[in-house]
C-alpha cells in the first residue's frame, strides 16, 4: 500500500468528524472517496495532508509512519493535494503559483542569486511551463492567478500540486463549479495522470465523475466508512443509496 | 562641482539621515514581504545602536566590528522571539512585538550601562556618509536578488495564503523566522549607524514612535519590491525639510500628503505606474500588501 490510514479519528468539540476509518491505496490507483455532505471527507484529506493532526490512528505513506508530521514534510514527501474551494495565491502570476509549487523539489538558491548573471532556477521555469501547457494554461502563465476563470483556477492549483512530483495526489472537489465540458476534461486529465503511474485520491461530490474515473470507492457517512469497493459494487449498494436519499421510512 | 559639494555639507545630516531610514524602511520590508506585521524594529535599532556604541566606549572596539557585533546581538535576539510570537498573526503578532519593544526601552531606562534616561552622550561621529549608502546600497541589491529566489517566493506564498504554501513544502515557521531574523539585523545595523551620527543616543529615540515611523516609511514607499522603502524613507524624511518655508503649515500639508499617498497609491509610492494593477489586486482580493 502507498497509503495506509488505520483507526484513524478526529474530533472537533462533540462532532466526531472522522471516526476510525481505515483505507488503504495501493500505489498506481485512483481511489473515489464519497459521502454526504458534512461525512468528513475534507477532515479526512486534511489528517492526509497533515493540515489537521489526527486523536487517534496512524497513518502511513510508502511504508513510513508519517502520523503527525506537518504539511511541508509530507509534501517532500511525496503527497501533494488540491483544496476544496481553491486556494492560489491570488496576487501572484500563474507561472510563479507553479514554481511555489516545486519548492519542495528546489535547492535555496537566495545566495546564488546574488551573482547577478546567474538564473539557477531556468530548469525549474521550464517544467512550470510544461506543467502549464499539460493543463492548458500555457497562454496565461503570466496572468494572476486571481484573475483567471474559476474552472482555469481549479487547474491551474492541480498543476502546482503537480509541480512537487506527488507519487499521491489528493484532490479535494477539483470539479466542484466546473461545467461539463471542463469535467470532462479534468477525467481525461485525471485519467493520464494514473496511467503514468500517479496515485489519486479523488473527494467528490460529483459521484458520476467519480464512478468513471477511480477504480476503487469508499464511502464516508457521519465520519465512518459505510463501504467499499468498484464503482459496480458502490452503484449497487442499498447502505450507500440509503446515506444519500434517506432510508425509505424516513424519505 | 563646487555646488554639488556645498550641497552635501549643508545637507549632509539630513541626507545620512535619509540612508539612515531607507535602511530601517528595508528592516521592516522583509517581514512585511512575507505577510507579518511586526513592530519590533525599533528595539533592534536600540539593541545595535547601544550594543555598538557601548562597545566603542568600553572596549575600544573598532567601528565596523562593532556594528557586526550590535546586529549580531540583535538577530541572537530575535531568534528565540521569533520563535514565540510567531505562533500568534495579525494584529497579534504586531502587540506582541510592540510589547516587546517597550521591554527594551524599560531594560535601558533602568540599566547603569546604558546610561538609564539620560543615555549615552558623547558618542563619536564615526559614521561618514559612504558607510551608510553602501550599506544601503548592499541590502537594496541583496533582497532585490532575494526576492526572486526560492526564500522570496516562499515569503510571498506565506503572505498570500499560510495554509496553501504549508501544502507546497514551505516550512513557514523557518522562513517567518528567517525574514524576522533578517529584519533584527538590518535595524541593528542601521542603528549602530545611526548612533555613531547623532552623538547621543537614548531609550526614548526607539519608542512607539519609532516604531510606527519605520512602518509607514515602509507602507508608504509600498511592499510590491525594496524600492518601495527606499522611496518611502527619502521622501517622509526629506519633506519636513522641503516644507520648511511654509513654517506653520508645514505639518497640515505633510499629513495631507501621506493622507493622499495612502488613499490613492495603497499599494506605495512605487506602484504610481501600476494602478491598474493595484485595482485588480483589490478586485481579486489579493493580500493587502502584495
Amino acid at each position: 500500500m502507498l497509503l495506509e490510514a488505520a483507526g484513524l479519528s478526529k474530533r472537533f468539540g462533540g462532532v466526531v468528524a472522522v471516526n476510525a476509518v481505515d483505507l488503504g491505496i495501493p500505489p498506481g490507483q485512483s481511489f473515489g472517496l464519497i459521502g454526504p455532505n458534512g461525512a468528513g471527507k475534507t477532515t479526512f484529506v486534511n489528517l492526509i495532508s497533515g493540515h489537521l493532526r489526527a486523536d487517534a490512528g496512524t497513518i502511513r505513506f510508502a511504508g513510513t509512519d508519517v502520523t503527525g508530521a506537518p504539511p511541508h514534510v509530507l509534501t517532500a514527501r511525496g503527497i501533494a493535494r488540491t483544496f476544496q474551494g481553491v486556494r492560489l495565491f491570488k496576487g501572484l502570476s500563474a507561472i510563479e503559483n507553479v514554481l511555489i509549487g516545486r519548492h519542495a523539489r528546489m535547492r535555496t538558491d537566495a545566495v546564488r542569486r546574488l551573482w547577478p548573471r546567474g538564473a539557477p532556477d531556468r530548469a525549474d521555469r521550464d517544467r512550470a511551463t510544461a506543467l502549464l501547457e499539460r493543463v492548458g494554461l500555457a497562454r496565461h502563465a503570466e496572468a494572476l492567478a486571481g484573475e483567471l476563470s474559476y474552472g482555469d483556477q481549479r487547474r491551474l492549483e492541480i498543476a502546482r500540486a503537480l509541480a512537487s512530483e506527488p507519487r499521491l495526489l489528493l484532490l479535494d472537489e477539483p470539479a466542484a463549479g466546473m461545467n461539463p465540458a471542463e469535467t470532462g476534461r479534468l477525467r481525461e486529465l485525471i485519467r493520464a495522470l494514473v496511467d503514468e503511474g500517479l496515485t489519486v485520491l479523488l473527494i467528490e461530490h460529483d459521484v458520476r465523475l467519480v464512478m468513471g474515473t477511480c477504480e476503487r470507492i469508499a464511502v464516508l457517512n457521519f465520519g465512518r466508512k459505510i463501504a467499499e469497493g468498484g464503482p459496480a459494487e458502490i452503484q449497487g449498494s442499498t447502505i450507500v443509496r440509503e446515506a444519500y436519499l434517506g432510508t425509505e421510512d424516513v424519505a | 562641482m563646487d555646488e554639488i559639494g556645498d550641497f552635501l555639507s549643508a545637507y549632509s545630516t539630513l541626507i545620512a539621515l535619509v540612508g539612515v531610514n531607507a535602511l530601517l524602511a528595508l528592516s521592516v520590508w522583509v517581514t512585511l514581504y512575507a505577510g507579518q506585521l511586526t513592530l519590533g524594529n525599533a528595539a533592534f535599532m536600540a539593541i545595535g545602536a547601544y550594543v555598538s556604541a557601548l562597545l566603542g566606549r568600553h572596549l575600544g572596539t573598532p567601528f565596523p566590528i562593532a556594528l557586526v557585533i550590535g546586529a549580531i546581538a540583535a538577530g541572537a535576539t530575535a531568534a528565540p522571539l521569533g520563535l514565540t510570537v510567531f505562533r500568534l498573526r495579525g494584529v497579534y503578532l504586531a502587540i506582541a512585538t510592540l510589547a516587546f519593544g517597550e521591554v527594551v526601552r524599560v531594560i535601558l531606562l533602568a540599566t547603569p550601562i546604558t546610561g538609564k534616561g539620560q543615555g549615552l552622550n558623547g558618542i563619536p561621529p564615526t559614521t561618514e556618509l559612504w558607510h551608510v549608502y553602501v550599506s544601503l546600497a548592499v541590502v537594496a541589491y541583496v533582497l532585490w536578488r532575494v526576492q526572486g529566489s526560492t526564500v522570496g517566493r516562499a515569503w510571498a506564498a506565506i503572505r498570500e495564503d499560510e495554509t496553501a504554501a504549508a501544502s507546497q513544502g514551505i516550512a513557514i515557521r523557518r522562513y517567518k523566522l528567517a525574514a524576522f531574523v533578517a529584519g533584527a539585523v538590518l535595524a541593528a545595523w542601521a542603528g549602530g549607524l545611526s548612533a555613531h551620527l547623532t552623538f547621543s543616543i537614548e531609550p526614548n529615540d526607539f519608542a512607539f514612535t519609532r516604531a510606527v515611523q519605520i512602518l509607514v516609511f515602509a507602507v508608504v514607499g509600498g511592499i510590491p519590491n525594496p524600492l518601495g522603502p527606499i522611496f518611502g524613507a527619502a521622501l517622509l524624511t526629506a519633506l519636513p525639510e522641503l516644507l520648511r518655508p511654509l513654517k506653520d503649515y508645514r505639518d497640515i500639508l505633510q499629513g495631507l500628503i501621506l493622507l493622499l499617498v495612502i488613499i490613492y497609491l495603497p499599494r506605495g509610492l512605487v506602484t504610481v505606474a501600476q494602478l491598474r494593477r493595484t485595482r485588480r489586486l483589490q478586485e481579486i482580493g489579493a493580500a493587502d500588501v502584495a
